[in-house]
C-alpha cells in the first residue's frame, strides 16, 4: 500500500539533494567576489529600483480567493470522475447540481465586474 | 465494486431547496438586471421564498423520519426551528428595506446573503450528523462575517465584522476538533450511533475531550459566558438589521444543535456535563444582567442582554427534561419576536444612519410617537418577563423545568438575574414617558409595512403570553423525541 | 512506521509553533509549508491517500497563495515594533497556566479507557472509497459545500469591491 509512494519519496530525496547540492556545492567550490554591484539582489541584470515590498492591490487576493474557491470545486470532480460510471445518471444529477451553483457564483463575480482589471 | 445509490426524498427538505434556489436567482439578477428594476423587487422576492419555505415547513408538520442517508432528520423539532428562523428572517428581511436605502446599501447580495444564512440555521437544527451540523454552522456564520462587514467606510462595522472573523474561525475549530475527537473515540458522525456507543460502553478519553470542546464551540455561538466577549462589540458595529438578524438567528440555531446534541448523545453522562453547564449558566446570566446595567448605547444594552438571555435559556437545557427542552422551543419563539421587534424600534428611532442610538434619545418618544414607545414597551416588557407576556411565560416554563429537575439555587440565581434585569429594561421605558425630549430629533421614517410588522409583533407577545396553550403543546410535541 | 510517524509529528508540530512565533509573515508562511507536507505524510501513513493528495494541491496549492496575497498586501515596510518584551510577566504566566491546562488534560486522556481502533480495510482512503461515501451517504453534505463556497465567492465581492456605490 504505503510502499507505492516509495517511488515519490525516492523523487523527493533527489530533489532535495539535487537543490541543496548546487547550492553547496557552488559555495563549496567557487570563487568569492564582492562588489557593490555583485551584492545587489539580482533582478535580471537591471539594476533595482524602489523597494519590493509596497502594498499589493485587493485585485489580487479577490483573484485568488476565487482561484481556491473553484480550486476545490475541481477537486470534487476527482472522486467524482473515479466512480462516474457506478454512480450513472445519479452522479450525473449530483455534480450538475454541484456545478450550476458553483457557476451561478461565476456568473455573479462576472456580472458585477470583478473580474475586469481597471 | 458496485454502489447503492440511496433513496431520497426531497420534498423533506423542501424549505432548504426553496431557501437556496431563491438565494441563487437573487444573485442572478442582482448581477444581471438592469439599473431599473434593481434596488426594488428584491426583499419582495425574498420574502416570498421565506413564506414558501414557512409554508412547505408547515405542510411537512408531523412527519416523522429521516433522510439522507440519516444525514438529516425530518421532525418536528426541526420543523418548529424552522418555523422560528424563518419569522427572524422574514421579520429581518422587512426591518431591512428602509435601513438600506438610508445608506445606500439596498443590494440584492443583502437579502441572498442572509437566506443562504437561514439555510444554514435549518441544516444546524436538522442535522442527524455531526458533518451536516458543521456545515450548517459555517453557512450560517460566513453571510453573517459578511454581512456585518457590509458598512465599510464604517470603522465599526470593520472591527465588528473582523473580531467575529476572527474569534468564529476559532470558536469552528474548536467545535470541528471537538467532532473528531468524537469520531476518534466512536468511529461515527451520526449522532444516533454516537448516542448508542456512549450508552452501550460509556465516556472514554476522547469523548471527554470532544464533549468539551463541543461545549465550547457551541457556547461561542449562543454568547455564553465566558465566550461572550466577542458580542457587545459585533452587535454594535454590524448594521442594525443584521445585528437583529443574528441576535436571533445565530443564537436559536446554536441552541437548535446543542440541544439535540446533548440532549440525543449525551443524556446518559448528565453528570459529567450538568456542573460545568450550571456555572456557566450563572455566569452568563451575571455577566450580561450586571454589564448592561452600565450601558448608554442602546445596541450594547441588547447584546448584553442577548447574553443574558442565553444564561435563561441555558437553565433549561440544565434542566435536560421534556419541560426544559419545550421551554427552550417556547422561549426561543418568544425571544425571536420580541427581540426582532426592539430592534425594529431601535432601527426607526435611530433614523437616518444610525445617529441616534443613545438610550436618552428615546426621551419623549411617549409624547412624540406613542404608538412606537407603546410598542417599545410591550416588548421591553416582555424581555424582562412580565406577566402576561410571552417573555414571562417561557422563563416560567424554563426555570419550573429546573426546579422539577432539583436544581432549586440556580432558578434562585436566575430569578435574582431577571430582577436586576428589570433595572435596565425600564429605565428605557421610564425614559420614554417621563422624561421630556431634549431636542426635536426630528421626524421617525416609518412605512406602513414596517408599522404592520411591529404591530403584529407587539400583538403576538402579547398573544401567546395571555393563550400559549396551542404553541406550548406545539413546542411539547417536538421535543417528544427526547425519551427522558 | 512509529517513527515515521512521530518525526513528521515533530515536524508538523515544530513549524506550527514557529509559523505562530516568527515576526517575518513570509516566513511564517514558508514554515507553514512545511507544515502542510508534514501533515499531508501523516495522511499518508493513515492510508488517507486522496486527502494527503488535497493536501498538497489545495493547502499548499491555493491556500498558500492566498496567504501570500494576503502578506503583500499588508504594509511589510513598517517594522513590528516592541510588544515581545513589554508583558514578559503575563506571558510566562499564561504559558505556564496553559502548558499546566493541557499538561492536565493528557493525563487525565492519557489515564482513561482509549477504544482500540477498528483494522483498516485495504482500500480505505483510496479515492474510490472517499468518491463511494462522499457521492451517496454524504450527498446532502455535498451538495450543501457549493452553497459554502457560493457565500465565500459572494463575500469575496462585496468586501473587496473597488468602488462603493
Amino acid at each position: 500500500m504505503l510502499i507505492d509512494y516509495l517511488p515519490i519519496l525516492v523523487y523527493f530525496v533527489i530533489a532535495l539533494g539535487v537543490a541543496v547540492g548546487m547550492v553547496a556545492l557552488s559555495e563549496a567550490v567557487g570563487k568569492k567576489t564582492h562588489s557593490t554591484v555583485k551584492d545587489l539582489p539580482y533582478e535580471c541584470g537591471m539594476v533595482p529600483v524602489g523597494d519590493a515590498r509596497s502594498r499589493y492591490s485587493v485585485k489580487f487576493f479577490v483573484i485568488a480567493m476565487f482561484f481556491l474557491v473553484f480550486d476545490i470545486e475541481a477537486i470534487f470532480l476527482y472522486p467524482w470522475a473515479v466512480v462516474f460510471k457506478q454512480l450513472g445518471l445519479f452522479g450525473l444529477i449530483e455534480m450538475a447540481i454541484f456545478i450550476i451553483v458553483l457557476a451561478v457564483g461565476l456568473a455573479y463575480v462576472w456580472g458585477k465586474g470583478a473580474l475586469q482589471w481597471e | 465494486m458496485s454502489i447503492d445509490i440511496p433513496t431520497i426524498c426531497l420534498t423533506n427538505i423542501g424549505p432548504l431547496i426553496t431557501l437556496s434556489v431563491a438565494g441563487l436567482l437573487l444573485l442572478l439578477f442582482d448581477a444581471f438586471s438592469g439599473k431599473a428594476m434593481k434596488k426594488a423587487h428584491f426583499h419582495q422576492f425574498s420574502l416570498v421564498a421565506v413564506v414558501i419555505a414557512l409554508l412547505q415547513t408547515v405542510w411537512l408538520w408531523n412527519r416523522q423520519t429521516t433522510d439522507f442517508s440519516r444525514m438529516i432528520y425530518v421532525d418536528n423539532f426541526s420543523f418548529f426551528f424552522n418555523v422560528i428562523f424563518l419569522l427572524g428572517t422574514g421579520i429581518s428581511i422587512i426591518l431591512s428595506v428602509h435601513y438600506l436605502e438610508n445608506y445606500r446599501k439596498n443590494y440584492g447580495e443583502y437579502y441572498a446573503l442572509m437566506l443562504f444564512a437561514a439555510v444554514g440555521m435549518i441544516l444546524m437544527a436538522a442535522g442527524g450528523n455531526l458533518v451536516i451540523i458543521f456545515l450548517g454552522v459555517e453557512i450560517l456564520s460566513i453571510p453573517i462575517y459578511i454581512l456585518s462587514g457590509l458598512f465599510r467606510e464604517d470603522l465599526k462595522s470593520n472591527e465588528a465584522a473582523l473580531k467575529y472573523l476572527l474569534l468564529g474561525a476559532f470558536s469552528s475549530a474548536f467545535l470541528l476538533f471537538g467532532i473528531a475527537m468524537l469520531y476518534g473515540g466512536t468511529g461515527t458522525f451520526y449522532l444516533a450511533d454516537l448516542a448508542a456507543f456512549i450508552k452501550k460502553s460509556g465516556m472514554n478519553g476522547f469523548t471527554y475531550v470532544g464533549m468539551g470542546l463541543l461545549i465550547v464551540g457551541f457556547g461561542f455561538k449562543v454568547s455564553m459566558a465566558p465566550f461572550h466577549m466577542w458580542t457587545p462589540d459585533v452587535y454594535e458595529g454590524a448594521p442594525t438589521s443584521i445585528t437583529a438578524f443574528m441576535s436571533v438567528g445565530t443564537k436559536a440555531a446554536a441552541f437548535a444543535a446543542f440541544l439535540r446534541v446533548f440532549l440525543e448523545v449525551f443524556p446518559t453522562v448528565r453528570m459529567e456535563w450538568d456542573l460545568l453547564l450550571w456555572v456557566a449558566a450563572v455566569a452568563t446570566m451575571t455577566v450580561g444582567n450586571v454589564t448592561a446595567l452600565a450601558q448608554t448605547n442602546i445596541k450594547r444594552m441588547l447584546a448584553y442582554s442577548s447574553i443574558a438571555h442565553a444564561g435563561y435559556i441555558l437553565v433549561g437545557l440544565i434542566a435536560g427534561n421534556q419541560l426544559g427542552a419545550t421551554g427552550i422551543l417556547y422561549y426561543l419563539l418568544a425571544y425571536t419576536i420580541m427581540n426582532l421587534g426592539a430592534f425594529g424600534v431601535v432601527i426607526a428611532v435611530a433614523r437616518k444612519k444610525d445617529n441616534y442610538l443613545n438610550i436618552y434619545d428615546y426621551a419623549g418618544l411617549g409624547f412624540q410617537y406613542p404608538g412606537l414607545a407603546a410598542v417599545m414597551s410591550v416588548f421591553l416588557f416582555s424581555l424582562v418577563g412580565m406577566p402576561p407576556t410571552a417573555g414571562f411565560l417561557g422563563k416560567f416554563y424554563l426555570f419550573s423545568a429546573a426546579v422539577e429537575a432539583g436544581y432549586i439555587w440556580l432558578v434562585i440565581i436566575a430569578v435574582i438575574n431577571s430582577l436586576i434585569s428589570v433595572y435596565y429594561y425600564l429605565r428605557i421605558t421610564v425614559i420614554m414617558y417621563m422624561q421630556p425630549a431634549e431636542a426635536d430629533l426630528g421626524p421617525v421614517a416609518m412605512t406602513p409595512v414596517v408599522n404592520a410588522t411591529l404591530i403584529i409583533s407587539a400583538l403576538a407577545v402579547l398573544l401567546i403570553g395571555i393563550f400559549p396553550g396551542s404553541i406550548f403543546q406545539l413546542a411539547m410535541n417536538s421535543v417528544k423525541i427526547f425519551g427522558s | 512506521m512509529q517513527i515515521i510517524f512521530f518525526l513528521l509529528a515533530a515536524t508538523a508540530l515544530i513549524s506550527g509553533i514557529m509559523v505562530v512565533i516568527q515576526v517575518n509573515p513570509v516566513r511564517s508562511a514558508l514554515f507553514l509549508v512545511l507544515n502542510f507536507f508534514a501533515l499531508a505524510a501523516i495522511y499518508l501513513l493513515a492510508n488517507a491517500q486522496f486527502i494527503a493528495a488535497i493536501q498538497i494541491i489545495v493547502y499548499a496549492g491555493a491556500i498558500m497563495v492566498l496567504f501570500l496575497f494576503v502578506i503583500m498586501l499588508l504594509n511589510l515596510r513598517q517594522p513590528e515594533e516592541g510588544g515581545a518584551h513589554r508583558h514578559l510577566g503575563q506571558k510566562i504566566f499564561g504559558s505556564s497556566l496553559a502548558t499546566a491546562v493541557i499538561a492536565l488534560v493528557i493525563y487525565k486522556v492519557f489515564r482513561m479507557i482509549v477504544p482500540p481502533g477498528k483494522p483498516l480495510t485495504p482500500d480505505f482512503g483510496s479515492t474510490e472509497m472517499v468518491a463511494k461515501s462522499l457521492f451517496t451517504d454524504y450527498l446532502l453534505p455535498f451538495e450543501m459545500t457549493s452553497i459554502l463556497l457560493l457565500v465565500a465567492v459572494v463575500g469575496a465581492v462585496i468586501l473587496a469591491r473597488s468602488k462603493v456605490e
